[in-house]
């Protein structure tokens, strides 16, 4: 009985049918494509993109040459090396001298800004950049510090809106 | 009728220098038929992508191309250039002479087997008795572009991609050309003009319910069969192991570029227009108007065309791919034996007093 009904289900082509209906019906259905640079998904605060080293109000760069976020780079993205100087609070300090993050092997896990004890390092919104060369996408302390200059007023509004989930 | 009418013309109202024509007037003649029925057709080839991206697109809740021009209108003129543009690469080992042909013999049957479709009553470019023998050989050419095309490459893929397509090709063959011998018995005629003619009489044409007795339903599992089969002639999705993108990259057409590559791409959708041609005109009535207040005419004909070419871009959108025993078990073990019973079934319904085909 039942390879009889599957015979007649194959060979009246009935689940074929089914599929051509399923399809149909989509055909109508309302269309879910955004057209991305003339319209864009929302993003949420803890979005992870271009990196940014980020300076206290005083002017004074955040960062600690601490290394625990080169330790945790999975991808062995970040190379720093540190000496000691004095601050803008005229105490003795350790700062980087040297602060690269290589964009080609970073696969922006998030894992340095968690890693960081000062909120040094950071991911921000910014997604849409690109290099023209490969040099380019080799970031600097210089580069870093830019970053967080040129963004500190919504790097800092994301950091208050995570706030209460840490 | 016409003919004669535009050499008068030519020759009163334009004068004399247009004397020269009149020997040569039949070729010239011929060739204004053949640049009519061509154009629009490789406008519509060049078209079909476009529409199929469009449909498949929205099938899958997406937009599709709308970027070159409005609403991507350009998009064609746009993959066009961009393939003109592009080197045709010979491969080294590669038999040179073969290797441009095949793509060329791919084309040209796709386009030549329109000399026989009627686009209206007395419209058709030639008005032969053996119109469905013409159709099914030229038909049967396109497979040789594929397999020259497959072994003139030199190359393992391409050659695997030609073997599974003559094969498949062939096997289908056979399924439409029986289910035409379906046809053929009931239209009582080779001729596709008096084919279509014939399907526009009966009991329901007769009400004015034409479309009721097209051959379609009648045959209707030969419609099946032959719509089927078209869908695999062409090597259409679900039955395109042919170029089974994920096991052999492209078929045959894999060591091809630029322009050469364009003529399978062409070949492809002329050769879908084509069967959708085929299918209206032997199932589906021609040009004929599906009910009895409207007028027949040509644009019948193309309306049912597009509407068996959404059809194809329908199964792609919605199947997927056959495997190649299952291709081959279809053709030989269900299309072949079900045309025969259908030739015996038609064949007693013919001696009976219920014939309705006389």
């Amino acid at each position: 009985m039942g390879a009889m009904k599957d015979f007649v289900k194959s060979f009246f082509l009935l689940e074929l049918f089914k599929g051509l209906t399923v399809t149909g019906r989509y055909f109508f259905a309302r269309k879910i494509t955004i057209q991305y640079p003339d319209e864009k998904t929302p993003m949420g605060f803890r979005f992870r993109g271009l990196h940014a080293l980020r300076r206290y109000p005083n002017g004074e760069e955040r960062c600690i040459s601490c290394k625990l976020c080169e330790a945790v780079c999975p991808a062995l993205a970040i190379t720093i090396e540190g000496t000691e100087r004095e601050d803008a609070n005229g105490q003795k300090s350790r700062r980087t001298t040297r602060y690269d993050i290589d964009l080609t092997k970073c696969i922006f896990c998030g894992f340095c800004e968690e890693a960081c004890p000062v909120d040094a390092i950071v991911e921000t919104h910014i997604f849409e950049y690109h290099g023209e060369t490969r040099g380019d996408l080799l970031y600097t302390k210089q580069m870093l510090l830019a970053n967080g200059d040129r963004y500190e007023s919504e790097i800092a509004k994301n950091r208050a809106l995570d706030a209460p989930y840490r | 009728m016409m003919e004669v009418q535009l050499l008068q013309f030519l020759q009163t109202q334009l004068g004399s220098q247009w004397l020269w024509v009149e020997p040569v007037w039949p070729l010239v003649w011929a060739l204004m038929q053949i640049v009519a029925i061509l154009a629009p057709l490789v406008a519509a080839v060049a078209y079909l992508p476009y529409f199929e991206r469009k449909v498949i697109a929205y099938m899958h809740v997406r937009i599709g191309p709308n970027r070159v021009g409005p609403a991507g209108l350009l998009q064609p003129i746009a993959d066009a250039l961009k393939l003109v543009f592009k080197e045709v690469i010979i491969p080294t080992k590669a038999s040179k002479a073969l290797y441009i042909l095949g793509p060329i013999l791919g084309l040209a049957p796709a386009l030549i087997a329109w000399a026989v479709i009627p686009f209206d009553a007395g419209l058709v470019l030639a008005d032969i008795d053996a119109g469905v023998l013409y159709l099914l050989a030229i038909s049967s050419l396109g497979v040789y572009g594929i397999i020259i095309s497959g072994w003139a490459s030199n190359s393992k893929y391409a050659f695997l991609g030609a073997m599974r397509a003559t094969a498949q090709m062939i096997s289908y063959e056979i399924s439409m050309g029986v289910a035409l011998i379906v046809v053929l018995m009931v239209s009582n005629s080779l001729n596709l003009s008096a084919i279509v003619a014939g399907q526009g009489q009966g009991m329901f044409a007769d009400m004015g319910l034409g479309f009721l007795s097209w051959n379609w339903l009648p045959l209707l599992p030969m419609f099946f069969v032959f719509l089927i089969s078209g869908v695999a002639e062409t090597n259409r999705s679900p039955f395109d192991v042919v170029e089974g993108e994920s096991e052999i990259v492209a078929g045959h057409m894999v060591e091809y570029s630029g322009m050469a590559f364009a003529l399978f791409f062409l070949a492809e959708y002329a050769n879908m227009i084509l069967i959708s041609a085929a299918v209206s005109t032997f199932f589906l009535g021609g040009w004929l108007s599906p009910v009895g207040f409207l007028p027949d005419g040509i644009w019948w004909l193309m309306a049912k065309i597009s509407a068996i070419l959404f059809l194809f871009l329908w199964f792609r959108a919605t199947f997927p791919r056959y495997r190649y025993d299952q291709i081959m078990r279809l053709g030989w073990k269900v299309f072949l034996p079900m045309c025969f019973l259908w030739i015996v079934v038609v064949g007693v319904w013919m001696l009976s007093p219920l014939n309705i085909w006389k």
